[in-house]
């Protein structure tokens, strides 16, 4: 599968992270939510006018902002 | 709550359900204050385990990890630092875990196993699982783990409590319980060699095990202020400390040449861990993130682009309609309790300055204040049913990408809409804001939202000087003044949001990573808890600085007494009339006179102060809320030079805009200055809203006048 950023999934569309570019604070903030690379994730939903984008990861959900969605790498 | 009440500690994720694991376990008994320094709350209370055994609980600030990040983290990885070694040790740490959410719960599980401290697991929340047909073997888990008990529970339908008390009875009668941990990181050769200089040093000064040891290295690696804490913990000096970081520096730097990311390195490491270790047990269902869940379809009409937003303001609407209507009743009561308890004391006690201190001081100055607190806890009661339903997260969902256009944060929206009822409780629920620029933002404009103080103002100018006529067919000019009022204050306070937000730097960098936790009913007994604790603190933290200004109100407007007792005392000769006196020439350019300038000195209790104090000016007896008295003595003020009427359609508007800028609200200030625990941002939102406040009356006024108007 080829590499695409977080932003680029549809709703309902899966994937597994392969890396991140963010800052270094949300890095450490995603890594200890689980959210890290390997693991398999969901897009749930796109916020409007690119707001926050929703996923699902490990049984759970949480929103992340449009340009730190931009940062992550997924296949 | 005395020393031989063995400790009990109480951690686990937000969301986890740890606070009604709390309420659960210590019923009414709680202590509630802030960590010194911080408004961080810190719960404590008293759980009966038997008729004779009691244990101290101590509710920790709900947390992701153990490494050092946000206000909370630190505070629990300084405290677990601590208890590392060996100060204030609790006796035994319940962990609060989701059982629908393993994986991610059990990393601070994991971490908090490290501590040497026996571990209970509550597993909470194992209705909903068992509602999905699904089951968590906990004896298997705490086999796994070396935990010393998993106890299922669902906090929600009360059971499972019974058991976790018992465990705790348990854990505190036995005497050296064995504490080891099951599952450990497969930290690599390699890496456990370049960790050596780290390792080796804290090994030196601590003595840990070299598992342990490890895992602190590890730690100061993924983050330098984990290194901080050593120092605030008093447990390396200043020298050391200062090596240890150019240690630090060096293995990151190490570690990032291998090809991998020292940020991560322990987040890699124990999810790697837990996964291998939770694989086997169908424990987390990985192809559960395939499910359509419920709170999924019901978010796709919830926050609909177009739908959302309008469900939103509806339900707005509705909590802003009951806010006005239920609360008149109980205000009418305060405001007679009141009037009673003045009446009261007159009777009790004989004339004299003490009695008018109690009296029209005391008395009247904080029942001024309290009478607004109905319409704070309805509001608090309906915000803490939008939080606990998990429906604000999904506002703050909504709204993130236009608040943080004006440098606020998605959940800004909630806090800045309860200004329009009162801006203390707008104040107080901005806490759940984690980035804390974003927070003092809201904090810094959320006062220029017309609250409901300013409601009296705005009523009496309006229907005094603005002509009630239609305007354009439709609207009417007095209804149209009023909204302009409101818009005016809005639109001030997204401008002063979006100014200032350049020039405030960011204490941590802000993140939108919020968790979207599932929609569920609220809990009525946490509600009601958290109104009350609400309430409670609005009433003892402003109310002490409100008491403080409304002596001194009342000593300005009371003193100095006439010489003799014949001269009949008036509010003129008083000194806050004479301050109104002293003023007048600042606030003439705005259209205002001394009497004005009186009131809106001790609208500083209160801006609907106002309205009584120009009534006591006027010798106009107060009947109530009606208004007619007033009215028609400010229509009738003649201005003694021109002959005219004083007070003139512009004037009145003049005072309005003023109203909806200047800073007079003491108790707002007195919960910024508790929330931001400094005077530095309560005295600058006094000079900028004042500024505006002056600046604006002043365009009106002027402006008016050039253009012809009266």
């Amino acid at each position: 599968m080829s590499i695409k950023q977080l932003h680029h999934l549809l709703p309902g569309e899966s994937a597994k992270i392969i890396s991140f570019h963010t800052d270094l604070t949300l890095q450490s903030r995603l890594v200890e939510m689980g959210i890290l690379p390997g693991v398999e994730i969901r897009l749930m939903k796109k916020g409007p006018f690119k707001g926050p984008i929703e996923i699902k990861v490990r049984g759970y959900e949480v929103a992340l902002r449009y340009k730190d969605a931009m940062q992550i790498n997924v296949s | 709550m005395d020393n031989k009440t063995p400790l009990i500690a109480l951690m686990g994720n937000p969301n986890s359900g740890k606070t009604a694991i709390f309420n659960l376990l210590t019923g009414m008994n709680q202590k509630v204050s802030n960590y010194p320094g911080i408004t961080v709350e810190q719960r404590r209370g008293n759980a009966q385990l038997t008729d004779t055994c009691a244990v101290q609980i101590m509710d920790m600030p709900g947390t992701y990890s153990l490494t050092p990040e946000s206000l909370d983290e630190k505070i629990v990885a300084q405290q677990t630092l601590k208890w590392l070694n060996g100060i204030d040790r609790p006796a035994a740490i319940i962990s609060v875990v989701d059982a629908g959410n393993l994986s991610r719960n059990l990393y601070l599980t994991s971490q908090v196993m490290e501590l040497g401290i026996p571990v209970i697991i509550a597993l909470n929340m194992m209705d909903r699982v068992k509602k999905k047909n699904q089951n968590i073997d906990s004896k298997e888990l705490q086999k796994i783990l070396g935990v010393h008990a998993v106890v299922p529970m669902s906090a929600r339908e009360k059971w499972g409590i019974n058991e976790l008390q018992s465990e705790l009875l348990n854990v505190i009668t036995k005497a050296n319980i064995e504490v080891s941990t099951h599952i450990q990181m497969e930290i690599p050769k390699e890496i456990e060699k370049i960790i050596s200089p780290i390792s080796e040093f804290l090994y030196d000064k601590n003595n840990h095990d070299n598992y342990i040891t490890n895992v602190q290295a590890l730690r100061i690696i993924t983050r330098k202020s984990a290194l901080e804490l050593y120092s605030e913990c008093k447990n390396l000096t200043g020298a050391e400390i200062k090596s240890l970081t150019l240690l630090r520096d060096n293995v990151a730097h190490e570690i990032d040449e291998l090809g991998l990311n020292h940020r991560i390195l322990e987040a890699t490491l124990r999810f790697e861990m837990l996964d291998n270790a939770l694989k086997d047990h169908t424990l987390i269902n990985q192809s559960e993130i395939k499910n359509q869940s419920r709170s999924e379809r019901v978010d796709k009409i919830l926050t609909h682009k177009w739908v959302g937003p309008l469900i939103f303001i509806t339900l707005l609407y509705g909590i802003f309609q009951s806010i006005f209507t239920w609360a008149t009743i109980p205000m009418q009561y305060i405001d007679s309790a009141v009037g009673y308890l003045g009446n009261y004391c007159v009777q009790l006690f004989s004339p004299g300055i003490l009695r008018d201190l109690l009296v029209e001081g005391i008395i009247s100055g904080v029942g001024a204040i309290l009478i607004f607190l109905p319409q704070i806890l309805i509001l608090m009661f309906f915000m803490t049913i939008l939080e606990d339903t998990g429906y604000m997260a999904r506002v703050a969902f909504m709204m993130d990408k236009l608040m943080n256009k004006i440098g606020l944060h998605g959940k800004s929206v909630l806090p800045l809409m309860s200004g329009y009822a009162c801006a203390i409780p707008g104040i107080m629920a901005t806490r759940t804001i984690d980035s804390w620029k974003e927070r003092l933002i809201t904090i810094i404009v959320l006062p220029l939202i017309s609250c409901s103080a300013r409601l009296p103002v705005y009523t009496l100018m309006i229907g005094a000087f603005i002509p009630n006529k239609p305007i354009l067919g439709f609207l009417n000019l007095q209804g149209l003044t009023m909204v302009l009022m409101y818009f005016l204050g809005t639109v001030t306070a997204m401008v002063i949001a979006a100014i200032i937000s350049r020039f405030i730097e960011e204490k941590g960098k802000s993140s939108f990573v919020m968790e979207m936790p599932p929609y569920r009913m609220p809990l009525a007994v946490s509600l009601f808890r958290q109104v009350y604790t609400r309430g409670k603190l609005f009433v003892i933290n402003a109310g002490k600085i409100i008491m403080a200004i409304s002596i001194v109100l009342w000593f300005l407007a009371s003193f100095p007494k006439p010489d003799s007792d014949e001269e009949s005392f008036s509010i003129q000769n008083s000194y806050a009339g004479k301050i109104g006196h002293a003023i007048e020439p600042v606030i003439a350019p705005l259209g205002f006179d001394w009497k004005i300038g009186v009131g809106l000195i001790t609208s500083f209790a209160a801006r609907e102060v106002m309205v009584s104090t120009l009534a006591t000016l006027y010798n106009v007896e107060d009947e109530g809320d009606d208004f007619v008295g007033i009215t028609e003595a400010l229509k009738n003020e003649v201005n003694p030079l021109t002959g005219l009427p004083k007070y003139t359609p512009l004037v009145a508007l003049s005072i309005m805009v003023f109203y909806v800028y200047a800073a007079q609200c003491m108790a707002t200030f007195a919960i910024v200055k508790n929330e931001t625990n400094s005077w530095k941002w309560p005295l600058i939102m006094i000079v900028y809203m004042t500024g505006l406040a002056y600046i604006g009356s002043l365009l009106v006024y002027q402006g008016g006048q050039m253009l012809g108007f009266t």
